[in-house]
């Protein structure tokens, strides 16, 4: 097993490198050759991610204690089948966002492909830390480039959609940073093999962890302090958006879910509390979905949305419950970011993404109206695609529970999210095809001008692919399904995990 | 006693300073609020032991908590950075906050295609749709 502990810095340290690489060399490289170390870097995280998952899949933990320090002075990086999965999505997601922009030449900017792999190799990190303060570090790895593609968009708010969005996440890092402070006042360490279920124990550290998972749900954007995303996501540039919402918010939900599995021993007492919250987050996303007018608009709000169902399986905190979660993260990531890369695609090349001025898509862009319908299905849950599986499972969880409420809001939200993706498909695919496509060329800014140009097929060929993973994930659920149980496992019974961390 | 005044008297400028409209404000609000915050961790090792964490040339007893230093240490490095490109995001826009007038083209980004061609529509949709939100 030595040579998958070395393993561990990879999916942290190849992206970097390249990333560096790419800062330093790549004005002299061509736009072929950046691509080229670009792809090569995020393929090779996910060859990685994969051998980790296939090592942890049995419920194995790998841990690598940097430098040879010994335990409780080295950083430790901790590989379980629920990190692992997730690396294993980040890396797809990578590899399909990156395709997109490259398809629609979206990463001409200088600072996006750097920029972009610096975000997984944070991203990666928050992934297989097992201690807090590096969870930090690795968060902040993470923002920090994620700072600057969000301004490398062309809007009129880019500027102010930037300052929001830096200022949210820096309070929230600041509060983070003061949460460990307390923890490690209180604790003495901020290990979490170490850590473990010592808040079920201490009201003070739960207090202390309290302050973390505060700043945590900030990241995530639960309500009700969800309110930055919309807002920030909907100014970035569209291949940008894709990135963050498979990662950014991610990460935040996984942090809550290792520190509550792990600090808190996922303590019935709290639980109430996440239900709550989930439940909120669920149904003011979607609210706010309907309400929106622009295809990104409710995209961004449909994030804030499923974010409440993913939530939810932590407020049940069973094994079946926590599965459901993490196969609803793993093949919503999937899910919304092709519906993201349709919306910008449309974006482009029809110069809008109003609802009240598009329409007919779907007559002569049959790939972007297949590609969203396929998609849009799967998120609101119709069967045979993915997220009918992820929901399913976590309805039974959710009323094995005894959270017959819970339930019921989880089926009525997906009601609700279908309508509201049937008023983009409405808006966007069907109707009237635009009388005069020719005009509409320079006029993405001009008010009352019906735009329709074609959306050709390569554009959106990422989103189909990830379409066609949905399909294939919702037919053969099993697989994933039982991986899912594995991690979920690993977190309901977090010893294994907190004696390989701690040693 | 005193580490829990100062870390009063920080917080409370810099939240203070956070909450007002110009963005100049909140940034020097922030740079407070982290220092308030690194106060909190630096006592959370202890605030009686302060002699310097020097191995072979202190008491170990008397010897201060080396981690939350080198927490903070980190800390600040971070916090430094997002600081100076927040203060480029002054520069780059209006000293107001509140965005709707901000320039859309600001300087010095390398070019990329047309990639946000349609952004305007998204930008009247969320300014739509977030009208609640504030």
């Amino acid at each position: 097993m030595t040579g998958l502990e070395a393993l561990l810095i990879a999916p942290i340290a190849v992206p970097l490198a390249a990333s560096g690489a790419l800062i330093l060399f790549g004005i002299r490289m061509t736009a072929a050759a950046r691509r080229a170390v670009a792809f090569s870097t995020v393929v090779a995280g996910t060859a990685v991610a994969a051998v980790l998952l296939a090592a942890t899949s049995d419920g194995q933990v790998i841990v690598q204690r940097l430098g040879g320090w010994p335990d409780g002075i080295a950083v430790p990086l901790v590989a379980d089948a629920f990190g692992t999965v997730m690396l294993l999505v980040t890396g797809v997601l990578g590899i399909a966002c990156l395709a997109y922009a490259a398809l629609n030449d979206a990463d001409g900017d200088r600072a996006f492909l750097p920029q972009s792999l610096l975000l997984l190799a944070g991203v990666n990190g928050a992934y297989l830390t097992g201690d807090l303060f590096n969870l930090f570090v690795f968060i902040e790895v993470m923002l920090v480039p994620s700072y600057v593609l969000i301004a490398t968009g062309r809007g009129p708010d880019r500027i102010a959609a930037s300052r929001l969005y830096l200022t949210v996440n820096l309070l929230a890092s600041t509060v983070f940073l003061a949460g460990l402070g307390l923890v490690y006042g209180v604790a003495g360490t901020v290990q979490l093999g170490d850590l473990a279920g010592a808040a079920a124990d201490d009201p003070a550290l739960a207090a202390a962890t309290a302050v973390i998972l505060l700043a945590l749900s900030v990241k995530a954007a639960l309500v009700p302090v969800h309110n930055w995303l919309p807002r920030a996501y909907g100014a970035a540039p569209a291949a940008v958006t894709v990135l963050f919402s498979g990662l950014l918010t991610k990460v935040g939900v996984y942090a809550l879910f290792r520190i509550y599995a792990v600090v808190y021993d996922g303590d019935p007492r709290f639980l109430p509390i996440i239900l709550v919250a989930a439940l909120l987050t669920m149904v003011i996303g979607v609210l706010g979905a309907v309400g929106a007018g622009g295809m990104r608009t409710i995209l961004t709000f449909h994030m804030v949305s499923q974010i409440g169902y993913i939530v939810l399986g932590l407020a049940i905190f069973t094994p079946l419950g926590l599965a459901a979660a993490i196969f609803f993260m793993v093949q919503y990531v999937l899910v919304k970011a092709a519906l993201l890369m349709v919306a910008g695609a449309v974006e482009q090349h029809a110069g809008t993404g109003e609802l009240a001025r598009l329409g007919g898509l779907a007559a002569h862009s049959p790939a972007a109206a297949v590609a969203f319908a396929v998609s849009a299905l799967s998120l609101a849950g119709i069967p045979p695609l993915s997220g009918f599986v992820g929901k399913l499972v976590l309805v039974v969880g959710a009323v094995d529970a005894g959270r017959i409420v819970a339930a019921l809001v989880a089926i009525g939200v997906s009601v609700v999210t279908l309508l509201s993706m049937l008023k983009i498909w409405n808006g966007v695919f069907w109707g009237d095809r635009a009388p005069d496509p020719g005009e509409a060329g320079g006029s993405a800014g001009s008010t009352g001008t019906v735009v329709s140009l074609r959306v050709p097929a390569r554009a959106v060929a990422p989103a189909l692919a990830l379409g066609g993973l949905s399909l294939l994930l919702g037919l053969a659920a099993e697989p994933l399904l039982s991986l899912c149980l594995v991690a979920a496992d690993g977190l309901v019974d977090a010893t294994t995990y907190a004696g390989a961390v701690g040693g | 006693m005193t580490a829990a005044l100062v870390v009063t008297v920080l917080v409370s400028g810099g939240v203070y300073l956070i909450l007002q409209r110009e963005l100049l404000r909140v940034v020097l609000g922030f740079i407070l609020l982290g220092h308030g915050v690194n106060v909190v961790i630096i006592s959370a090792g202890g605030m009686a032991n302060r002699e310097p964490a020097l191995l072979g040339q202190q008491d170990r007893a008397a010897m201060a908590d080396p981690l939350p230093q080198a927490f903070v240490l980190t800390a600040i490095v971070i916090a430094f950075a997002i600081t100076v490109y927040l203060l480029s995001l002054l520069k780059a826009g209006d000293a107001d906050d509140d965005g709707r007038r901000a320039e859309p083209d600001g300087s010095g980004d390398g070019d990329g295609g047309p990639d946000t061609a349609g952004d305007t529509g998204t930008a009247d949709g969320s300014a739509g749709a977030n009208g609640g939100d504030r």
